[in-house]
């Protein structure tokens, strides 16, 4: 059954993929800037400086917002599970649903209390005390990261289970927690999203900063904050790439399909291996038409010396229906989207690279003496546009992960084409993604708008955070701009 | 039926009730907003009574769909695939809902202001009134298939007795929040929520009896299970009396704790009603039952020791969240 040529799994592949990756442009940027906006507020709470409790209001600002949207997009996939892959959640119940349930208690708890907290309490609360509320939540967001993440690895790589046949149907059953947990693969890819997290948050708030130094006002706050963050951006930056390399070496064992296509190889490389910066490929002959190319990098980066082969795709398809076949039929295709895979690694391997050199040289030219950030007005510009660029990396880290592991929802275990809900129609899934998509559309200009407008208000406008503020609360706050407080916006 | 199997499923009973009880009110404000609130600072009053707790509320819903998933995966799968459309407008409501609060409060002109306060509104009227609605086609017996996919049709999911129940658990969460807004509020609010209070307790009664001869018609509970039936359901109405009772009195609490109780009372009643089953289906063959839904015993075990060990920390924080914040809040 299909409505114009559309296929309830594709419409399911395409709702997953636009609701996660909707979710996930929020996602780290929530849990780097309640990271950063920690940082500064106990800036505040040691050296008592009015700045640092204006800097985290004015960033708090921005991280409630990006919070809201992330909170309300996370529900969807949690129900999503069910609603359009429940012969996947019949499969992995068992192992899929206890980190997730874990994830609500542990995490999801955590965090939306103290941010209520924290959110309300500015003048009711010691510093440190108020401070350790964002601390918190922001454990709680990073919690929610292990969890979520203990999950997906085990779909990259099952650890810890048994098969088991009920009535018919095969399920996968818990045998070890402890091997879930320890899943080599989560130990790679939680540091990864959290250091890309962290990359986030950096980078759009040195980049937010930096357009408002354009404009030539509170230069002061605005370069503080762009030291606060690219010092934490400098960091994230090496870290991301450093487990990055192990998640390389991890992936060649565990993945070789996966890692053959972001190299873009078909043909097994030859003991010196070279590295593709760009190719052209036929997808349809399985073959590379025309690359550059830089002779032995490829066996350093996969082996950490100068020579080695990689296995390409064309005999790695041969040994996965070799392995498979005998269970999943003749008719597999094990060759992942290598032209997406290809080109996803390399934004996000450069944007690794954009991001250490953009926050060394802003920490040098930022320096307390030196004023050479304000006058370089060209790398003001250049910081300010890579704002949008831990975005586009953050997606296709993800497109890496997830499209390579194709055509398994669970690595080995289960295909992407078993999963599905069998008895969900095409017209409901077609329905559910426009309404998603204009969700997504409206929200997304919303926060675009607010967040802009936040930035243009700049730290002298009203930052009391927390909604629905009452004029007597307002009390204690020492000049209340807000125009509603004012009653400007009221009607006689 | 083991009786890790059991505990499971009450607990994820419980984690509904907790659900209904908490985000119950705050439901129940949000339609407040624009139906008991005359100007801008009563709906900021009504806003910010329940600002730094709905979050934390929600997080039921989404633990108790959590839980089902780990504990029985066969429930959840047939449950979210089955009742499709209606999951999707619930997460519409909740998605519009969750980021109301956080836009309504940025926006500059009157016009977008009240744009989100009217989808705080009818987010906060759709989202319990859809909920009621699948829980009560929950009970009534779907088409289910051996696979345990529902197969249904338009009238399986909207027939009378889903209308009337998705009106019952709307109508007792706005009541909910009325008693809310007389804890929380001062002045006019106050006053104006008890007056209405007083009014809608006798639509409620109607409504209940009503509920109960549908129960009776649609569903297989007084037929297998009358005692416990007639008993919750008599302890739904004597609940609500009370509440009513003290809303004339203007017993605060008491109205509060006792039409809060209603909810998991509903809640009770349905999943006592379902027991043994988790999902009942027309072709009783095909009804899924807890001790074939669950999941193995070793995962039940881990997140029973899971559970008990982070819930009472939830418990006290979030308790004392409540108590930061006990002060009530003045219009002007």
């Amino acid at each position: 059954m299909s409505i114009l040529g559309l296929s309830i799994l594709s419409l399911a592949r395409f709702q997953f993929a636009m609701t996660t990756v909707f979710h996930f442009f929020f996602v780290p940027f929530s849990i780097g800037l309640g990271f950063v906006v920690a940082i500064m507020e106990t800036n505040y709470v040691i050296q008592k400086k009015d700045i640092y409790k204006k800097m985290s209001q004015f960033w708090g600002k921005i991280f409630l917002l990006s919070f809201a949207v992330g909170v309300v997009t996370g529900i969807i996939q949690e129900f999503q599970f069910g609603m359009n892959w429940s012969q996947y959640s019949r499969f992995m119940g068992d192992i899929f649903g206890a980190p997730l349930a874990i994830e609500a208690l542990a995490a999801f708890f955590l965090e939306s209390t103290f941010i209520g907290l924290w959110m309300f309490t500015w003048d009711r609360f010691k510093p440190v005390w108020h401070c350790l509320f964002i601390w918190l939540t922001s454990i709680g967001s990073m919690l929610s990261a292990v969890w979520i993440l203990a999950a997906n690895s085990f779909m990259q790589d099952p650890v810890g289970y048994a098969l088991k046949t009920v009535n018919g149907n095969t399920k996968a059953v818990m045998v070890s927690f402890a091997d879930v947990v320890k899943n080599p693969q989560l130990w790679l890819e939680l540091p990864h999203v959290l250091f890309g997290a962290f990359l986030t948050a950096a980078f759009v708030i040195a980049g937010s900063s930096a357009w408002r130094i354009l404009k030539g006002k509170n230069i002061e706050f605005w370069r503080k904050s762009i030291k606060i963050s690219l010092i934490v951006g400098l960091v994230a930056a090496i870290g991301v790439t450093a487990v990055g390399d192990q998640q390389t070496q991890y992936i060649i064992k565990n993945q070789p399909m996966k890692f053959a296509a972001t190299e873009g190889l078909y043909k097994t490389t030859g003991d010196h291996a070279s590295w593709a910066i760009v190719e052209g490929m036929d997808n349809k002959d399985h073959k590379v038409t025309w690359s550059i190319e830089i002779p032995y990098v490829l066996s350093m980066l996969s082996y950490h010396k100068p020579s080695g082969a990689v296995t390409g795709a064309n005999p790695l398809n041969k040994q996965l229906h070799k392995q498979y076949d005998k269970k999943f039929g003749k008719n597999m295709n094990y060759f992942v989207p290598m032209h997406t895979l290809f080109y996803s690694f390399r934004i996000m391997a450069v944007s690794a690279g954009v991001f250490a050199l953009l926050a060394i040289l802003g920490l040098y030219w930022n320096r307390k003496k030196s004023d050479q950030i304000v006058r370089y007005r060209w790398f003001l510009y250049i910081l300010g546009l890579s704002l949008w660029l831990p975005f586009i990396a953050n997606t296709a880290g993800w497109f890496v992960t997830e499209l390579g592991r194709y055509p398994w929802v669970v690595y080995g275990l289960l295909t992407i084409a078993d999963a599905v809900s069998p008895h969900v129609t095409v017209g409901s899934l077609l329905f559910s993604n426009i309404i998603y998509f204009l969700l997504f559309a409206g929200m997304g200009a919303v926060m675009i708008v607010l967040s802009h407008r936040v930035l243009v208000a700049g730290p002298d406008a009203d930052l009391q955070s927390g909604y629905g503020v009452n004029d007597e609360d307002k009390q204690d706050t020492d000049e209340s701009v807000d125009p509603y407080a004012k009653g400007a916006f009221n009607h006689e | 039926m083991s009786s890790l199997q059991f505990v499971w499923f009450l607990l994820i009973g419980l984690l509904f009730a907790i659900f209904f009880f908490l985000e119950g009110f705050d439901f129940g404000v949000g339609m407040s907003v624009n139906t008991l609130a005359n100007n801008e600072s009563e709906r900021n009053a009504l806003v910010r009574s329940i600002g730094p707790h709905w979050d934390g509320n929600e997080v039921y819903l989404i633990t108790a769909g959590g839980a089902m998933f780990a504990s029985f995966g066969a429930w959840y799968a047939s449950l979210f695939s089955g009742f499709y459309v209606m999951f999707l407008l619930v997460l519409v409501a909740l998605i519009m809902r969750g980021v109301s609060f956080e836009f309504r409060n940025e926006m500059r002109t009157d016009f977008w202001r009240r744009f989100w306060e009217w989808s705080l509104t009818i987010s906060s009227l759709a989202a319990p009134f859809l909920l009621g609605m699948i829980f009560t086609d929950m009970v009534k017996g779907m088409p289910i298939d051996a696979q345990g996919d529902v197969i249904g049709h338009f009238t399986d999911y909207v027939n009378w007795f889903s209308i009337v129940g998705g009106v019952a658990v709307a109508l007792l969460c706005y009541l909910h929040g009325l008693n809310f807004v007389r804890l929380k509020t001062e002045g006019t609010l106050r006053e104006r929520a008890r007056a209405w209070g007083k009014i809608l307790y006798p639509v409620l009664f109607a409504g209940e009896v009503v509920f109960a001869i549908l129960v009776y018609v649609y569903t297989d509970f007084f037929t297998k299970k009358p005692i416990s039936t007639l008993l919750i359901l008599a302890a739904i109405v004597l609940l609500s009396v009370l509440a009513y009772v003290a809303t004339l009195k203007d017993w605060e609490v008491t109205s509060f704790i006792s039409g809060g109780l209603t909810l998991p009372a509903v809640v009770m009643l349905l999943f006592v009603g379902l027991f043994p089953r988790v999902m009942v289906a027309n072709n009783a063959a095909n009804s899924i039952l807890i001790k074939n839904a669950s999941s193995s015993a070793y995962t039940l075990n881990l997140m029973t020791w899971i559970a008990l060990c982070i819930l009472p920390f939830v418990l006290a924080y979030q308790i004392w969240s409540y108590w930061v914040f006990y002060k009530r809040i003045k219009a002007n």
